[in-house]
């Protein structure tokens, strides 16, 4: 049994909340006291059908305005798998949280309503999705019931859509038509989609490759904390402890520690307390070098022929994420890895129009929700990744040092 | 066999080595970390995944455990036997003694729950201690404002959340810089469920106090819960005391937890019992979680857990 993290994208119109709803209802995981609940809060409703949007709502003013304001996660599990919902609003005003939300996720459901095709929503989810790098799309035509369950419509919406993902680059994109409300094709398959012969869209999660996204030769391992017991018997023992993000450890490797540049051979692997012959991504591990040399919090432990690029200067697509506007010349923590580093923002190259992927050279200025591709100058060298190659270490945080609010995303170039 | 069965990783591997990176991060960012421990099974299993994260080292922080006073003893017999096995410094502080220094007001009632009080102690024990972050073993399945908590949550210095002030937390980097007077609360086991728990006591085999499993105890029923009897409730003439097999499913205060009629007496018969269950673990077992829908939510706006 693995993992699959994925995010749906969406508004409350294209019934994204009653998607999810769904497919927790149908797959048996919401439980009775919860359906009671929710039975409850649909009473006040109209239609005294059971709101299953209400399921995923949880702070009282999303309850109250019947909107989603934060990413909330949901989980559940089928025999094959585990799955981590990011339910992310899908307003142009909540990008933040849907970037957020994207960060972590092997997979993202673009929802379309089927009465209104690709619109300008959906080109920018899916913009977002491929900006994030998310290796794999369901593109769910939604609200099939209200379009007669008509082949022909569907198929002109996946045609639409097909431009989109070419142009965006977006490899592995998959079509299927559902009605969430309804329940057709999220777990069971329907009898009113003859036409369709595809999964159904709980199969298609269970489907999903996912283990070929984990980069298995560019090894890389930012140091979190260093393990020195102090001991009689262990009086010598240095083991750096940290996340695999990507590669294969093993025993008598030769690494270098960046951004020093000091290479070594491992000595010894351990993971969950146990000595090892080798460990891979995206295990926590301790590692021992045969070398008695200074490393701490923030040096990156480096394998395989691939090195990172060690600069202080890096070109990033930046998501703004913070009420304050971004000021050009204005300096700011940036968090990649395990390092904190002081850095400026030195050039805005241009703003990318999140709906139509259009750059503005001459940007105003940027605030809450815009992208733009920006210069970051940082105080000291930095080992770092193309974001597009390896998610984990390509990715950074901007952090204001005044309020210490997180206030940007960096995936750099 | 081909590499990528062999370098293929289990889900319970997965949320084991998010969890200990966040516990590292824990300990790499912050200068006064805790553990919060109560003797319940989720901050057990943090225990397991920080002995993981640390040894052969010793743990960068202490275990913190907030006594209500009306804990299960059964719980903190199992509090005090694991700290002295795994040799940690473990700190109790009683809410008994802040309801004194501080002249608070008892609750009262049927079942006086002293769970809103336990955040007065936590808040003073934090500064008493000058702790900049607390681990602590909630989860995201547990109820619907925990579900949008970040891993990383950032308290003001009465220990509020403001939901609304959230930080952005992307791909594996936890922003932990705070002000003087702020603290952070660390979930390492956020992405976990009910059910992954109890798989991975099972896989690891974690021991865990008596009462989760099957016993025999004297309870009332109160609103389709069996509620235990214990000095801590006031029985009234109407209650009608009965002797059944239950266990629990989460563990609590007496006053506010209930338990579950089961004849489960190992693991394997607790997870085919909350497989087959329709209920949810709080809804079954928390008294206080049902007096009104934003009730978890209300309580970490003012400094709970």
């Amino acid at each position: 049994m693995d993992l699959l993290r994925f995010i749906t994208a969406g508004s409350v119109d294209d019934g994204k909340s009653t998607l999810i709803g769904r497919l927790l209802y149908d797959s048996k995981s919401i439980l009775a006291d919860q359906l009671e609940a929710l039975e409850k809060q649909s009473r006040n409703k109209e239609d005294g059908e059971i709101d299953l949007a209400l399921l995923t709502d949880g702070l009282r003013a999303e309850r109250e305005q019947g909107i989603t304001i934060d990413v909330a996660y949901k989980y559940f599990s089928t025999p094959k798998r585990k799955f981590i919902i990011a339910d992310a609003p899908g307003h142009i005003q909540y990008t933040r949280n849907m970037v957020t939300g994207a960060s972590n996720a092997n997979l993202i459901i673009i929802l379309v309503d089927a009465r209104h095709g690709v619109v300008e929503q959906t080109r920018r989810h899916s913009i977002i999705a491929s900006l994030l790098n998310i290796p794999h799309v369901v593109v769910a035509i939604n609200k099939m019931d209200l379009v007669d369950y008509s082949e022909d419509i569907y198929n002109n919406i996946a045609i639409d859509y097909a431009e989109i993902a070419k142009t965006l680059g977006l490899r592995d994109v998959v079509y299927l038509p559902i009605s969430a409300l309804k329940g057709d094709n999220i777990v069971e398959k329907s009898d009113k989609l003859p036409w369709y012969d595809g999964p159904t869209l709980l199969k298609l999660l269970e489907n999903t490759e996912v283990e070929k996204d984990v980069n298995l030769t560019h090894g890389r391992l930012p140091v979190q904390y260093v393990i020195r017991p102090q001991t009689d018997e262990l009086h010598d023992y240095r083991g750096y402890a940290g996340k695999i993000l990507s590669g294969i450890y093993r025993k008598g490797d030769t690494v270098t520690i960046l951004p020093a540049g000091f290479t070594s051979r491992i000595k010894s692997i351990e993971t969950g307390g146990r000595e090892v012959e080798e460990a891979f991504a995206p295990l926590s591990a301790v590692i021992q070098l045969e070398d008695d040399i200074d490393i701490s919090r923030g040096d990156l432990i480096v394998t395989g022929e691939h090195q990172p690029r060690v600069d202080q200067e890096l070109d990033v697509l930046l998501c703004w994420m913070d009420t304050k506007p971004l000021i050009r010349g204005n300096k700011y923590l940036l968090q990649l890895g395990s390092r904190v580093i002081r850095a400026v923002v030195k050039e805005i190259e241009y703003q990318l129009d999140v709906n139509t992927l259009e750059k503005n050279t001459e940007p105003g200025q940027v605030g809450l929700n815009d992208i733009v591709k920006a210069t970051i100058r940082t105080a000291s060298p930095l080992p770092f990744d193309s974001y597009k190659e390896l998610r984990a270490s390509g990715g950074a945080v901007l952090i204001d040092e005044t309020s210490y609010v997180t206030v940007g995303a960096c995936m750099i170039q | 066999m081909s590499t990528s069965i062999k370098y293929q990783l289990d889900y319970l591997d997965q949320l084991e080595s998010e969890a200990i990176h966040i516990l590292r991060e824990v300990a790499g960012q912050f200068e006064r970390p805790a553990l919060l421990f109560s003797g319940g099974k989720d901050s057990i299993t943090l225990v397991y995944l920080a002995l993981k994260a640390f040894r052969p080292g010793k743990f960068p922080f202490p275990l913190v455990h907030i006594d209500t006073g009306h804990n299960f003893p059964e719980a903190l017999d199992f509090r005090d036997q694991l700290a002295a096995r795994i040799g940690e410094r473990l700190i109790v502080r009683k809410v008994e003694d802040t309801i004194k220094t501080r002249h608070l007001t008892e609750p009262t009632g049927k079942f006086a729950s002293r769970n809103a009080l336990q955040t007065y102690t936590l808040l003073d024990t934090i500064e008493e201690f000058g702790f900049d972050a607390c681990i602590g073993g909630a989860r995201r399945d547990e109820e619907k404002a925990r579900a949008k908590e970040r891993i990383f949550s950032v308290r003001d210095e009465f220990g509020g959340w403001d939901p609304k002030r959230q930080r952005p937390e992307l791909w594996n980097i936890y922003n932990g810089k705070i002000k003087k007077g702020e603290n952070v609360r660390a979930f390492p086991i956020s992405n976990w469920t009910e059910l992954d728990i109890w798989n991975y006591i099972r896989r690891e085999k974690i021991d865990l106090p008596s009462i989760y499993f099957s016993h025999e105890r004297e309870v009332i029923g109160y609103e389709g819960q069996w509620v235990a009897v214990s000095p801590f409730i006031r029985l009234d003439p109407s209650d009608q005391v009965e002797t059944k097999k239950v266990r629990y499913r989460t563990v609590g205060d007496m006053t506010c937890t209930a338990a579950v009629e089961s004849i489960a007496t190992g693991i394997d018969d607790i997870i085919r019992e909350i497989t087959a269950t329709r209920t949810s673990e709080r809804g079954e077992t928390r008294i206080d979680d049902k007096v009104s829908e934003a009730a978890m939510e209300d309580r970490k706006k003012n400094g709970y857990f």
